[in-house]
């Protein structure tokens, strides 16, 4: 046996070690602050913050939500105490949680903006690694604009990687025509990782006001309705680049973390599923350990791929 | 607050799209505080997906019951109005911050005005405030007889005035109409306010009361997604834009504020 029972949901993704494949999804778990109150953060395998801006930023006016069959939409507008805020109260309030590996998502305006921010979090002792989000599509500069071009996602990511002192995953929009162009060439530029995927864009439209519901207008699109969208991008792109990639898009049971490792990821994201059950990610880690003797699998990073290795 | 599963004592139509359910359990016990509310899971599929923002109603802790009453206004109001007794339904809660009752003294007089759906937490808040020996007048406001809920309920814990849009129930109109000397219910008649119900009436009454220096306490109602302060989906903008952060959270920072906190556009 190689491996011994009580580190069988042990990951290592870009030299990050995770005691449990399961971390919150960026945007979903605030600074984690809420989700504290009902259990000990320490049991995540990492936590991925609420993406940080230079200046702080108040979003888009409400309603910023609306669900959908399935899922839900969302234009909150990257909403943030901005950097200075980030590292000096909610990074430090995260040190009491010694076994969690923190990842921050960095976003911007402009290649400068990310930059800045970048190399600043990373200097943070308990920062483990940096999610670049090029993909936000509810913000009318950057976001999304940084993840729809493959030589502009290169070069953000070559200039991230020049200042961070810790890996850098990219965060990549489905919403494109080719994602393994995207993936491949940020690869190139040096990303230590991938997290896939971030929301699809959607609208819905209030039928007694004839107007969209989202004040916003569009949204991003998440939940169960885009597991299949997910499973498949990673699937397509596992299997053509060599950094570890964090699935997500609508994980809500052990069987769907399942399901993404065998796509080919390395590690999991939990997003829209903890507004539904706080506990959704504890009650998953507890979950999985039993599945992967249903499974008959001796650790879960043996999965990685498994739906398309020989 | 937590997560818990309660049964369903009872869930029957009292008004025009509106039900009134009972459940029981644990957690119900601990829903001591008017104005907060619960986080109800409609239906255990993923549509709906998310869950629904539900005010308390009542709450008799000793037997553990929670009251709540809810509008059929879309797919998981219509989902939970189906729910029958003994069935399991999974709450979350009880969240937000509800009215401030402490401190409020005996023969002061407070002034409950609720709108439509917006009636209910001003209930449990009644009862806790005449427990306390405050003197409590109601003023609720619907927009047809049809409609028209609690008054009975609220008619045990002091005067009711009831007001409808149409005319067919109480005094036409609506319930800013009734709040002058002619019914005893000027500026001077009482001591504090607390409101719960829609926006353009919580928008007339801050714009009345709050130039006025009167006290008070509005509660507000949002789309919501996580219901704990996570997601950032329901904020609202703060009136004064100096230090410190430039919004509310409706579910963790309100439901309930002060009149003059937030603007209410």
């Amino acid at each position: 046996m190689t491996a011994s029972r009580t580190n069988r949901l042990a990951v290592t993704i870009a030299g990050i070690h995770m005691k449990n494949p399961v971390m919150p999804a960026s945007g979903c778990f605030g600074f984690g602050r809420e989700y504290a109150q009902f259990y000990d953060l320490n049991r995540l395998g990492a936590i991925a913050v609420k993406a940080t801006t230079v200046e702080e930023r108040q979003g888009n006016p409400t309603p910023r939500v609306a669900e959908t069959p399935g899922g839900m939409l969302n234009a909150i507008g990257l909403q943030n105490p901005g950097l200075e805020d980030v590292i000096a109260h909610e990074l430090p309030w995260l040190e009491q949680f010694t076994e969690l590996p923190v990842i921050v998502n960095v976003a911007g305006t402009v290649i400068e903006d990310y930059v800045q921010v970048a190399e600043r979090v990373s200097e943070v002792p308990n920062v483990a690694g940096i999610e670049l989000n090029i993909s936000c599509p509810n913000v009318k500069c950057g976001g999304i604009t940084f993840g729809t071009d493959p030589d502009i996602a290169a070069q953000l990511t070559a200039a991230i990687k020049k200042v961070s002192k810790v890996p850098v995953f990219v965060k990549l929009s489905p919403n494109v025509t080719d994602v393994v162009t995207i993936a491949k060439a940020v690869e190139a530029a040096g990303a230590d990782g991938l997290s896939m995927i971030n929301t699809l864009l959607g609208m819905r439209i209030d039928l007694k006001t004839r107007r969209p519901v989202l004040a916003n207008g569009s949204g991003g699109l998440s939940g169960p309705a885009i597991k299949p969208v997910a499973i498949r991008m990673i699937y397509e792109v596992s299997q053509q680049v060599k950094i570890p990639i964090i699935g997500m898009g609508g994980i809500q049971s052990a069987d769907d973390v399942i399901e993404f490792f065998m796509a080919g990821a390395s590690a999991v994201a939990v997003g829209t599923a903890n507004f539904v059950d706080p506990y959704i990610c504890p009650t998953i880690i507890d979950e999985l350990e039993r599945k992967l003797d249903e499974f008959d699998v001796g650790s879960i990073s043996e999965l990685t791929g498994a739906g398309w290795k020989r | 607050m937590d997560k818990g599963v309660l049964s369903v004592v009872s869930n029957e139509q009292i008004a025009e799209r509106i039900f009134r359910m009972e459940v029981e359990g644990e957690l119900a016990g601990r829903m001591t505080r008017p104005g907060q509310f619960v986080h109800v899971k409609c239906g255990a599929g993923i549509d709906p997906l998310l869950r629904r923002p539900i005010s308390i109603c009542n709450v008799d802790t000793d037997k553990k019951r929670l009251t709540m009453i809810y509008r059929v206004e879309g797919h998981g109001t219509r989902v939970l109005s189906e729910y029958v007794p003994g069935q399991p339904l999974d709450i979350l809660g009880p969240l937000g911050e509800g009215f401030p009752v402490e401190g409020r003294q005996a023969g002061e007089h407070a002034l409950l005005v609720g709108g439509g759906i917006g009636v209910p937490p001003l209930y449990y808040l009644g009862k806790q405030l005449k427990q306390r020996g405050v003197r409590i007048t109601s003023v609720i406001g619907f927009g047809t007889a049809s409609q028209v809920f609690l008054e009975r309920e609220l008619a045990e814990l002091g005067d009711v005035h009831v007001v409808t849009i149409d005319g067919t129930a109480g005094v036409q109109g609506l319930v800013t109409d009734v709040l002058t000397g002619e019914y005893g219910l000027g500026m001077s008649d009482w001591d504090v306010l607390y409101s719960c119900g829609p926006l353009p009436m919580l928008r007339a009454l801050q714009d009345k009361y709050q130039p006025a220096g009167k006290e008070g306490y509005i509660s507000l109602e949002q789309r919501m997604g996580c219901g704990v302060g996570a997601c950032l989906a329901c904020v609202c903008p703060v009136q004064e834009q100096g230090e410190g952060r430039k919004y509310r959270k409706i579910c963790s920072d309100g439901p309930v504020f002060p009149l003059g906190e937030v603007r209410l556009s």
